[in-house]
């Protein structure tokens, strides 16, 4: 790790003038886990570190009648084991709990799992000059591409790593930005950019803003959410491919729906065709695969990750089939 | 992978400061004039007082350099000069003794750094020793001697629940954790408060039967 000169503001305001005096040269640290594996390999040689921890007002997760307010420290496992979260916004919960491990969840914070960098083998390796660090090629299109992604991909074809983003997008969150120009509140199906947009950044994030809280409002009567995931390695891992899915439904028939997906595009994906094949039905095992085809039917796999498609139909089809209650 | 040699010295930072640097060269230029003249030299003002060697605590609003950090260790306030990019794990390891954390992936997978902070388990190889102050520690040097285990190591020796041992004590950490927060355990649960360590030598139901014997025997059982 490079060395660096670590800055401990105690407010919002002083982390985000620290930030943005260090420009280009600067990293925020909240948990820790994403940014120091980036600094050990040397893909992020940060000169100055913002430290957020001892920002006061970012560790508490508030509870209303309106909704969630949840600051950008709290951790995983916080998330995963408050009572309200797991019986009125499980799909957050379930997200929450699938990340990595107990001593991960500890330590990592909402805020990092939202902004964490892509986990993709040619990006985390520092001697590979892929696309998103500045280079001509995106190494993965020739390359080997299991883990990469099959929907939205190009010119570079990250996965973007967060479950807690497609169970969150579900669930009509937005996040508040602080910056040097003020503070603005995006909508999280709004948050997450593209690399035909910028190669270089997975969020709208400018130099030197912060994500300070994620408000999440309270879901409908009649919502029920869910979050599936589906790792190589079952107890510790990304997701190969994954399913936020939230439905409200009146007198058994689906009058809203939402379905994000994970695991399997540069940015968490959201299917429009897989909400529409649910909205105004009843959700059956049929109108389940349906929604999981629809979901998959603009796919375009890579050499190795043509196994993805058939997996994320299915991810899509089980997930819709938890959150409506039905056996499958 | 995990020792790189940019990790030991900052390179923006001489290993020699000035004042040695100086040092040194003042004793070269006496010797060399008494090669020249045959005649000792004789300094000419007497060596000024060593600078402070003390570095500065690890708080306040900047931190650079060489600081001090103050750590509550098995119940114990120790102190370690670190830089503020030395990892908890490196300052156990190096600067206090405390070689039971292991540093295997040094990238938060494999667990065998696993330590308690505040009654939760946590990688010491992803937590800044800087950020580390304040918490109290427990590695496994914390909980029992080879002569007085605690019952969930002596459970460990009795079920045979490692091999090679270098990750035996993440998995004790880890699994001392869950006893305290739920002492009647499933299997599940044990298997979930490992998810977070591996072992390659592959004894986990070794370690998941010591940990439901010791889990019993704590409970009286």
């Amino acid at each position: 790790m490079k060395a660096f000169e670590l800055v401990n503001p105690t407010d919002v305001s002083g982390a985000v003038s620290a930030l943005t005096a260090a420009g280009r040269e600067g990293k925020l640290l909240a948990g820790g886990i994403d940014l120091l594996s980036e600094m050990k390999e040397y893909i992020a040689t940060p000169s100055i570190v913002v430290n957020l921890k001892a920002v006061s007002g970012l560790n508490k997760i508030e509870s209303s009648a309106k909704g969630l307010k949840i600051g950008a420290l709290v951790t995983l496992s916080d998330i995963a084991k408050h009572p309200t979260i797991a019986a009125k916004y499980t799909a957050l919960a379930e997200a929450a709990e699938s990340v990595a491990s107990p001593q991960i969840r500890h330590v990592g914070t909402l805020g990092g799992n939202l902004c964490q960098r892509p986990r993709c083998w040619y990006y985390r390796d520092e001697h590979v000059i892929c696309l998103k660090k500045g280079g001509s090629k995106c190494y993965a299109i020739e390359g080997e591409n299991e883990y990469h992604a099959i929907l939205g991909g190009g010119p570079s074809y990250i996965v973007h790593p967060s479950d807690c983003a497609p169970a969150l997008m579900v669930l009509g969150a937005s996040v508040d930005i602080s910056g040097p120009k003020g503070n603005r509140t995006v909508s999280l199906d709004k948050f997450f950019i593209l690399p035909t947009e910028n190669l270089y950044k997975e969020n709208v994030l400018e130099v030197g803003e912060i994500v300070t809280h994620i408000t999440v409002p309270a879901p409908a009567a009649g919502t029920t959410s869910h979050y599936l995931k589906i790792r190589h390695k079952e107890s510790m891992d990304w997701a190969l491919s994954g399913a936020a899915v939230a439905l409200t439904a009146k007198a058994g028939k689906v009058t809203s729906a939402k379905v994000v997906l994970s695991g399997v595009a540069p940015v968490p994906w959201r299917s429009p065709e897989a909400e529409k094949a649910l909205i105004g039905k009843q959700v059956t095992t049929a109108i389940a695969d349906r929604a999981g085809a629809a979901a998959v039917a603009k796919a375009k796999p890579l050499g190795g990750n043509a196994y993805k498609v058939p997996l994320t139909r299915n991810v899509v089809r089980l997930a819709v089939l938890h959150a409506a209650g039905v056996k499958g | 992978m995990s020792m790189d040699d940019r990790d030991q010295h900052d390179p923006n930072e001489p290993d020699v400061s000035r004042r040695q640097f100086l040092r040194g060269l003042s004793g070269s230029l006496a010797a060399s004039a008494v090669l020249a003249t045959g005649v000792e030299a004789v300094p000419l003002s007497p060596p000024s007082p060593p600078e402070p060697l003390e570095p500065p605590l690890a708080v306040g609003p900047r931190i650079k350099g060489q600081v001090k950090v103050r750590l509550n260790v098995n119940g114990q306030v120790k102190t370690a000069t670190v830089e503020p990019r030395t990892t908890l794990l490196n300052t156990l390891r190096d600067d206090l003794g405390l070689t039971g954390a292991k540093r295997i992936c040094d990238r938060g997978s494999c667990g065998g750094c696993t330590v308690i902070a505040d009654g939760e388990t946590i990688y010491s190889c992803m937590m800044l020793a800087v950020d580390a102050q304040g918490k109290k520690i427990t590695t496994v040097e914390g909980l029992g001697t080879p002569e007085a285990m605690s019952p969930l190591q002596a459970a460990f020796v009795d079920h045979d629940a490692l091999m090679c041992g270098f990750c035996t004590p993440g998995f004790v950490m880890s699994c001392t954790s869950l006893l305290k927060h739920n002492p009647d355990p499933t299997e599940t649960e044990v298997k979930e408060a490992c998810a977070g360590n591996i072992c390659r030598c592959g004894t986990y139901p070794r370690i998941f039967e010591a940990v439901l014997a010791a889990a019993k025997r704590m409970r009286g059982e």
